[in-house]
């Protein structure tokens, strides 16, 4: 017998809220969500500064995570984020999420800096489940 | 294992955070290869405080350790913490809501925050702390906190595995005391009544005190003990002439492990009571130290974790023998319909592991009966 066949493993997702926007209903709702699926979920709590989810990203290696921003300033915040991952090798297999209200515009944008989707007002809770069972890393 | 094959201790001991943090998620998924990783991390450990603090949910216990761990990094030492919360028993899922509470040392990657969730079953979750202790020893962290629910059996085996267990009681907590006399009194080294501003704090440590007293006269033979010998000690110091040699030396010892839990306060959202708390905590520490108790306590968490490995291992083994045989489902069914019982089942699936342990040459059985 090979001890892989007690391998316990568990998709890791931190929801974290960015920024200055106060809304936590929908990172409520997903984490709860995604706790109901089996994942774990760490949550960040409200206001978080870019530094504060790279630190969290890195330390609890998660395999998600999803970033909540419904402020509009997605361009500023997710480009620290990212290149703050990336400075701690973390951003190659970590998948990255973001959800809240984005211009089709800025989509591209953010998918182009390594976001791997772009949820907006309307996405179902089983279509993002579903995106992170597929696409959750391997490692 | 000879170590420096694997890249990923490598890293981790050059002080890679990202290493740490994978090192761990190995530990705690029982990915291929971590037995020998852990094996190789052993030999980089010994060097970390170990310090396990529980309480009831509420008790400000992650505020406390945020504190804990801004006011250790003010002296210039690093900090780990590994936050422990339930996991949904139906789905495995889990919210780790602990380090919404740990924002005083954001942007200090010294402080190491890292949650875990009670997936583990079997103990699993103790040995998979343990393991990323280890982890985080062999990084070089000089404090390393524990922190955990205390509401079962799996928890207090989890708080074992430090050298200092602090105990976390909310004011006004009549009836919480008097629960913890049966079981969090025995692991407790230091008592912590936090939001000592609230009312009913001087109550609740009036209560612990007394409960303290009163373990020190009956139950605790060794607490008993130890006043004997002290005052033997300072009044004629003739504890040695006239008396039974093995009573002498159970005196001895009974006063040199004696501890007394302190209770100190603090109010955890204000930094109040902190400096007093770690001030006990490294009293406790010198004590375990000079008394030996520190030997006898790593001695036991040793044992038990080969103990809970083999279970595992065991276990592993009975599994993988179920699932060949068609899942435990199936036997199940059996059952149900009224077929067989659990106990001639579990006794067919030991029949084979009971022979081969029979065949073993007496070689096997003199290696464990040397183990006591």
């Amino acid at each position: 017998m090979t001890m892989s066949e007690q391998e316990q493993r568990s998709i890791r997702c931190l929801v974290a809220k960015v920024g200055l926007d106060g809304h936590d209903r929908g990172a409520h709702v997903i984490a709860r969500a995604f706790r109901d699926a089996g994942f774990e979920v760490i949550y960040s709590g409200l206001h978080k500064a870019p530094e504060e989810i790279v630190q969290a990203a890195v330390q609890e290696d998660v395999d998600v995570l999803g970033i909540s921003i419904l402020s509009g300033a997605h361009n500023t915040l997710v480009p620290k984020i990212m290149s703050g991952l990336e400075e701690y090798d973390a951003k190659e297999d970590t998948l990255v999420l973001v959800g809240g209200v984005v211009p089709d515009e800025d989509k591209q944008q953010l998918e182009d800096l390594g976001v791997a989707a772009v949820f907006g007002p309307g996405t179902s809770i089983e279509e993002t489940i579903e995106f992170v069972r597929e696409n959750a890393p391997e490692r | 294992m000879s170590e420096g094959h694997d890249p990923l201790l490598e890293e981790l001991l050059e002080g890679k955070h990202r290493a740490l943090a994978r090192t761990i998620s190995k530990v705690e998924n029982r990915a291929p290869g971590y037995r020998d990783l852990v094996s190789a991390l052993s030999a980089h450990t010994g060097g970390a405080q170990v310090i396990g603090i529980t309480g009831s949910p509420g008790a400000g216990k992650s505020t406390l350790v945020d504190k804990l761990a801004e006011t250790y990094r003010d002296r210039g030492e690093t900090v780990g913490v590994i936050a422990i919360d339930p996991s949904s028993p139906f789905t495995g899922g889990a919210v780790l809501g602990d380090r919404i509470r740990m924002a005083s040392t954001v942007g200090d990657m010294d402080v190491f925050v890292r949650s875990m969730s009670a997936r583990g079953t079997l103990g699993g979750l103790s040995t998979a702390t343990a393991d990323a202790v280890k982890a985080m020893d062999a990084f070089g962290k000089d404090k390393i906190i524990i922190e955990t629910v205390g509401a079962g059996q799996n928890e207090i085996d989890i708080v074992r595995t430090a050298d200092t267990v602090a105990v976390l009681v909310p004011p006004g907590s009549g009836d919480a005391v008097q629960t913890l006399k049966a079981g969090i009194l025995e692991i407790a080294d230091v008592f912590v009544v936090n939001k000592a501003d609230r009312e009913g704090a001087d109550r609740t440590v009036q209560e612990l005190l007394e409960m303290i007293e009163l373990g020190d006269g009956d139950g605790f033979a060794s607490v008993g003990a130890g006043h004997h010998g002290a005052e033997g000690m300072t009044g004629t110091d003739g504890w040695s002439d006239g008396r039974e040699p093995n009573e002498a030396t159970t005196r001895d010892e009974a006063d040199q492990a004696t501890w007394t839990p302190p209770v100190v306060e603090t109010v955890a959202t204000k930094a109040v009571g902190v400096e007093q708390f770690i001030d006990e905590l490294a009293a406790h520490r010198t004590h375990l130290e000079r008394s030996g108790t520190l030997a006898d306590r790593r001695r036991l968490r040793y044992a038990e974790e080969i103990r809970t490995l083999l279970r595992e291992d065991v276990n592993g083994l009975v599994e993988a023998q179920l699932a060949e045989s068609g899942g435990v489902e199936g036997l199940a069914e059996a059952v149900r319909t009224g077929d067989t019982d659990p106990y001639t089942i579990a006794g067919d699936a030991l029949e084979p592991v009971e022979a081969c342990l029979e065949k073993l040459d007496t070689g096997g059985r003199a290696a464990v009966s040397r183990d006591p």
